[in-house]
């Protein structure tokens, strides 16, 4: 299965490595672009431009943050299955003050304060403060993390507007352009820039593939993990130094405010596809790359938009259709199983229902199927006579049931069968409940009229052998008396019953 | 104790404890300040079913872990078969209690009992065919095979717990720790988990079994630990699981229940 990884990110390398080779050819490719203006209308152009990566700077920043994309989505799925993904946030927002720090103190050495490595560096020492803070206010005092990040997060941020202003009243600065980093902006990318950012998103995806199993089992079952002697802590320092790495290379494009998106994001929506993690990352993976790349070419149609705010619309859109959609765990999926569960319900209660009432009245001794009366069945249990006729109609389409006079309904062969069965679980079930009351009323895991409906094959049978005194061909008596008046059906019927007898 | 007395008696006990599963030494446990275990020791047992009984904050959880260095020790000493545990690891398996993980994480239950075998496979290297043999294996032993490709949480309570003893099982350990296996299983699942465990006696493995039904002591555990912030007594269940430790054990809970109940029949009759 990870051979299917390595694949995908070979895949994903091919077109860097051809960058690689249209290096030199890059820069007079962006000119050419510039002057060349009569081949289409400018829409078109911008569109083509953009499409077919002609231009050597869009196709470098697509690029980019397409690898920016998949490091968060794979690194991502880790952080939030360990239930860190908010530590990320706080990590993002803690930056600011370093990337400004770093901005003041490269100036006042008279280098180029916003060259990308001085800033990230200044980023990635003000982020690791913001978490050893967070780490510190919660093993230190008693606040728990939630206010531990609260803190943290804002306080950093504060600090960082507050430098920020600082940086715009300096002489030297030609500070314009460090706001990017709050929103993302892709347009100030450039080529040596997503080099760093694509190899280092490289990198950490290297990394998580590599401690797949052993992350997996962290963030599964810590407890576990030390046990069996794998230093839980120095994992758990590798997978939020993987998340500092990703969060840092995405405050260009991304920005610091929404980085959090690219991380959380993408594992979530892939959540709803599947029940395997390697699935789950390898999705999440798909849906940042998708995300980073259709964004930044969002963006580069549209200059005026910021990169970062197109990236997150891009996955936000992909998470709703996910969560929509989605299938294990979608929203209508679930809704469409829930409702195939209640009408297997409804017709189990009716033809149960109908069984009884024959069984009761002595009518399934002889081969005739007799017809029963609607409203007795309506009195048997608490449903309403709409619900029931509508049952009762689904049930005809299905064969299982014929009506007779209009107010009464009487078995098929397939639906004598059909009830046959259902009640002989019930009765199984029922029975299992009673032999084992002393054990089983607490024990038992799942409300026992909800799971009766469900039951699989091999849990009747387990039943059936579990309760082999008695004999499980036949219908099993029911074990608890019956709600229905026995034998002379004629004068037991109420009066409330209905015009029928 | 200083240094060269404890090597002394190290080295004095080193022939005999070779053969012990566990060794205690007054193990001392504080959450913040407060002790959770006092001064605990006690030996058990090889090849034997070892039940560990006490009130709830008694302790058990905490001992085990301790045991197993997850928690740190304020004091105190453990041996395994006559080493510390970060030396014989490999011959401890570890059965958690149930509600200590996430049941929704996107994992099937085969996948969790591979886990058993992450130690062994070795960093960075992929789970193959054989490991996936092994753990289907032990997931047919606890009779749950048919369910392996389930997502956990679609799993019942005592499947999720027969996947838990699946996981420590395929370790091959020869003593297993487990905390609280029959919470809130059904009859099916306790029955199957008594049996495998008689079947690792038979194999000559221990267990060391942390336990809440009073009833069923005698019938599973050959040997029991009576525990309440202390040992309060250990030894063979028939010498040791006694109405008098059983009234130490759960002494003030128990007179405290009895007086709520008499304070209550006292009021219906004054009614």
């Amino acid at each position: 299965m990870r051979l299917f990884v390595m694949v995908f990110l070979l895949m994903s390398l091919c077109p860097f490595a051809a960058l690689c080779a249209a290096d030199s050819a890059g820069a007079p490719a962006s000119q050419k672009s510039i002057t060349d203006r009569s081949i289409s209308l400018p829409e078109w152009k911008d569109w083509k431009r953009v499409f077919f990566l002609e231009d050597y700077n869009t196709r470098i920043v697509i690029l980019g943050t397409t690898l920016l994309g998949m490091s968060a989505g794979m690194i991502g799925s880790f952080a939030l299955l360990r239930k860190r993904a908010l530590m990320g946030d706080a990590l993002s927002h803690a930056t600011l003050p370093g990337i400004a720090l770093a901005f003041i103190l490269a100036t006042s050495f008279g280098l180029n304060g916003k060259t990308l490595p001085v800033l990230l560096s200044g980023a990635a020492i003000s982020g690791l403060l913001g978490i050893a803070s967070i780490l510190l206010i919660r093993n230190l005092t008693r606040l728990k993390e939630d206010a531990a990040l609260g803190i943290v997060l804002s306080v950093f941020f504060g600090a960082g507007v507050a430098l920020l202003g600082i940086v715009q009243q300096m002489q030297t600065g030609h500070a314009a352009g460090l706001e990017s980093f709050i929103y993302g902006k892709t347009a100030s990318m450039v080529a040596s820039d997503a080099w760093l950012i694509g190899s280092a998103g490289l990198t950490c995806m290297l990394i998580s593939i590599c401690l797949y199993k052993e992350l997996t089992l962290l963030c599964f079952d810590e407890g576990f993990a030390h046990s069996r002697g794998f230093p839980v802590v120095l994992l758990d320092m590798i997978l939020m130094g993987l998340v500092v790495v990703v969060t840092i290379i995405g405050l260009q494009a991304v920005g610091l405010i929404l980085m959090i998106s690219l991380l959380v994001i993408p594992p979530a929506a892939a959540r709803f596809w599947t029940e395997k993690i390697f699935y789950l990352s390898l999705v999440a993976t798909i849906l940042g790359a998708l995300s980073g790349m259709i964004g930044s070419a969002m963006s580069a149609i549209f200059p005026n938009l910021p990169s970062g705010a197109m990236i997150v619309l891009v996955a936000t859109s992909m998470f709703l259709v996910s969560m929509i959609f989605g299938v294990p765990r979608g929203i209508l999926i679930r809704k469409l199983r829930r409702y195939q569960l209640n009408r297997k319900v409804d017709r189990q209660h009716l033809l149960r229902s109908i069984y009884e009432y024959l069984e009761a009245h002595h009518m399934l001794t002889d081969d005739t199927k007799h017809p029963v009366p609607i409203a007795d069945l309506y009195q048997m249990r608490s449903w309403s006579l709409a619900a029931l006729q509508n049952i009762i109609q689904r049930a005809r389409q299905e064969d299982l049931l014929q009506t007779v006079d209009g107010d009464q309904v009487r078995f098929t062969d397939l639906g004598l069968t059909e009830a046959a069965r259902i009640v002989h679980e019930h009765r199984l079930w029922e029975l299992y409940l009673i032999t084992y009351a002393d054990v089983a009323s607490s024990k038992v895991d799942r409300d026992a009229d909800a799971i009766e409906h469900v039951l699989e094959p091999e849990v009747i049978s387990e039943l059936e052998t579990l309760l082999t005194q008695q004999s499980s061909t036949e219908i099993l008596a029911s074990p608890h008396t019956l709600q229905i008046k026995p034998g002379n059906s004629d004068a037991s019927v109420p009066e409330s019953g209905g015009p029928d007898s | 104790m200083n240094i060269s007395e404890s090597s002394l008696s190290d080295r004095h006990n080193a022939a005999s404890t070779a053969d012990i599963p566990l060794s205690v030494y007054d193990l001392t446990v504080a959450y913040h300040r407060k002790p959770v275990i006092w001064d605990v020791s006690f030996d058990i047992p090889p090849g034997k079913l070892i039940g560990i009984i006490g009130p709830n904050g008694a302790g058990k959880s905490t001992l085990l872990k301790a045991i197993m260095d997850l928690i740190p020790k304020a004091s105190g000493r453990v041996q395994i078969f006559g080493k510390p545990y970060q030396k014989n690891r490999q011959r401890v398996g570890y059965v958690p209690q149930r509600e200590s993980v996430d049941w929704d994480f996107p994992v099937d239950a085969l996948d969790v009992v591979t886990m058993g075998l992450y130690k062994e496979i070795g960093w960075c290297l992929p789970v193959r065919k054989k490991h996936k043999a092994r753990a289907m294996e032990a997931l047919e032993r606890v009779g749950i095979a048919d369910y392996a490709r389930r997502q956990i949480s679609q799993l019942s309570g005592g499947q999720q717990q027969r996947t838990f003893l699946a996981r420590a099982l395929v370790q091959n350990a020869d003593l297993y720790l487990m905390d609280e296996p029959f919470a809130a299983v059904d009859a099916a699942t306790e029955k199957a988990i008594v049996q495998i465990l008689q079947e690792m006696k038979e194999a000559g493995k221990t267990a060391l079994v942390i336990h809440h039904d009073l009833q069923t002591v005698p019938e599973y555990f050959d040997y029991v630990i009576l525990l309440n912030m202390r040992v309060i007594d250990h030894g063979l269940t028939a010498d040791v699981f006694t109405p008098e430790n059983l009234q130490k054990t759960y002494g003030g809970r128990l007179t405290l229940l009895e007086e709520a109940t008499e304070t209550m029949r006292r009021r219906e009759q004054s009614l």
